[in-house]
């Protein structure tokens, strides 16, 4: 019987290969003093510990390579296990830095004009980052549904979109943009990695303390035009800039 | 299955403990088990809203520390023979409580009860933590008044962040809200806050609103849990608000301010 034969010998598909697109924090490099990278990497680390937890990391030699610094790489890597990063691809690397990651089980991932480089060695792994300047890091964004109550405290690496309310003493920190379609009573912080285009949109804002890339303006500060109105706020000149939507 | 009622606040002095006992006697006196568990080591004062600090023999520390079994610590209340009272310590402090031997007490009651009524003590620390921990429903106690509204909302995200329902991932706690302490009059003068103000701030589920009302003072004088006085507006407010969590459906009384006959006559809402 034809039919039970094939259908024994059936086995339905255990895995599949899909190419997908992340965004991964790229780590681009300007000194090849690991210690002073060290240094200034713990001093970003404490104001977001959270969130540079066992964070996965691309090493980004370009910078250095442009300006013949070398750099000993499994040293580097060894320094970022340590401080709880994962590093999981380098690029813009030289051949021989290649070779060394590799040994380390870091796959190479081709940066921005820097195919060359890579030509030698076969890609490893599916391109983790989308090739863009290492500027800003798109990460997709963190939706909430429940409010955010007084003394809590959310961290997005990428945009922030909250469908509830941000009850007073409560904080809400995004690299990106911050969405929030209920009241806005605690504190809103939009672009903390130094984001100056990212902007605050919110349907009520009562906040106690709004910032955008680290300049800031307080509950005091805000006119009664903007208070308790949908409002969006930008960086316009180093300026923080409220406008009524 | 059993369930577990933490009543908290954050704020002392709001009424937790008044509610506490008048809950956990509504509930009983419906006719379910149940056990009402004072978690405020070192300022014990269930006993005394209760009327049984006379018959306090061990407690909840004791039956932690295996010094004493849960039914010997167990005051069975003289009003209502589906009431007991597990009494806290005295003489200890809140570091006296652990999280595994709240679990252990709470498991064990959870056999036998069909409502556990957790009353916090004030704050956030350990022993407003261990209140809260194991809950599956929480009554939020808040008066009219920014500070206490703003203290139940920082409550509210540590029961759905720091819970063991939220660290298991399992279904929130299930909030209610209950403003405690209402004056209707003092509302309208604009010396306190509205329902719907502390609602537009704490968004939750109502479960009742307690009139200011001298009943309770006399009720926490006498020990007798002031549902009991079914005469006061502040106990019929209470046995609403336990015919309200046991799903039946009760218009919301004691919001409006008190409206003379001609009022009640015309007046409408």
């Amino acid at each position: 019987m034809p039919t039970d034969s094939q259908h024994s010998n059936y086995h339905p598909p255990a895995l599949e290969f899909k190419s997908t697109t992340f965004s991964v924090p790229v780590l681009v490099l300007a000194n090849n003093d690991v210690i002073i990278i060290e240094h200034q990497l713990q001093e970003k680390i404490q104001l977001a510990p959270e969130f540079f937890k066992n964070s996965p990391v691309i090493i980004d030699l370009q910078e250095l390579n442009k300006q013949d610094l070398n750099i000993d790489i499994s040293e580097l890597v060894n320094m970022l296990r340590s401080l709880a990063f994962l590093p999981i691809g380098i690029r813009g690397a030289t051949t021989q830095q290649l070779k060394k990651a590799l040994e380390l089980a870091i796959p190479a991932h081709t940066g921005p004009n820097q195919a060359s480089a890579i030509d030698s060695v076969k890609p490893q792994a599916l391109q983790a980052t989308p090739a863009t300047e290492p500027a800003p890091i798109l990460e997709s964004a963190t939706l909430i549904t429940q409010p955010i109550r007084s003394g809590q405290r959310i961290y997005a690496h990428g945009d922030l979109i909250i469908l509830a309310q941000v009850s007073a003493g409560a904080e809400i920190l995004a690299e990106g943009n911050i969405h929030v379609y209920g009241s806005l009573r605690g504190r809103a912080l939009a672009g903390v990695q130094g984001n100056i285009e990212a902007r605050i949109f919110c349907s009520d804002l009562q906040a106690e303390l709004i910032s955008i890339a680290g300049t800031y303006k307080i509950s005091e500060d805000l006119t009664e035009i903007v208070r308790n109105r949908p409002v969006q706020i930008c960086l316009q000149n180093n300026t923080l800039t409220i406008k009524n939507l | 299955m059993a369930r577990i009622i933490v009543v908290t606040s954050g704020k002392g002095g709001v009424g937790k403990t008044t509610t506490s006992a008048a809950i956990a006697m509504g509930l009983a006196k419906r006719g379910h088990k149940t056990a009402v568990i004072d978690f405020d080591v070192g300022l014990r004062n269930l006993d005394l809203i209760m009327g049984c600090e006379r018959r306090v023999v061990y407690d909840f520390v004791n039956v932690i520390n295996g010094e004493a079994t849960l039914n010997q610590a167990l005051i069975r209340d003289k009003n209502c023979n589906q009431l007991y009272i597990l009494p806290a310590s005295q003489t200890r402090d809140k570091d006296a409580l652990s999280q595994e031997g709240v679990g252990r007490i709470l498991d064990e009651l959870k056999k036998d009860f069909k409502y556990i009524v957790c009353d916090s003590p004030a704050g956030i620390e350990r022993g407003a933590f261990l209140a809260m921990y194991y809950a599956d429903d929480a009554f939020i106690v808040t008066n009219p008044e920014v500070s206490s509204v703003r203290d139940s909302d920082r409550m509210l995200g540590i029961l759905s962040s720091k819970s063991r329902r939220a660290e298991e991932n399992e279904e929130p706690i299930k909030e209610y809200l209950l403003l405690t302490r209402y004056s209707p009059d003092r509302v309208k003068l604009g010396e306190m806050l509205s329902v719907d103000d502390v609602q537009e701030i704490l968004s939750l589920h109502l479960l009742g609103v307690i009139p200011e009302s001298k009943s309770v003072l006399n009720a926490s004088n006498s020990g007798t849990p002031v549902i009991l006085d079914e005469k006061s507006d502040a106990g019929q407010a209470y046995a609403d608000v336990i015919a309200r969590y046991l799903g039946e459906d009760r218009p919301h009384r004691f919001i409006d301010e008190k409206k003379g006959l001609f009022g009640k006559l015309f007046g409408g809402k």
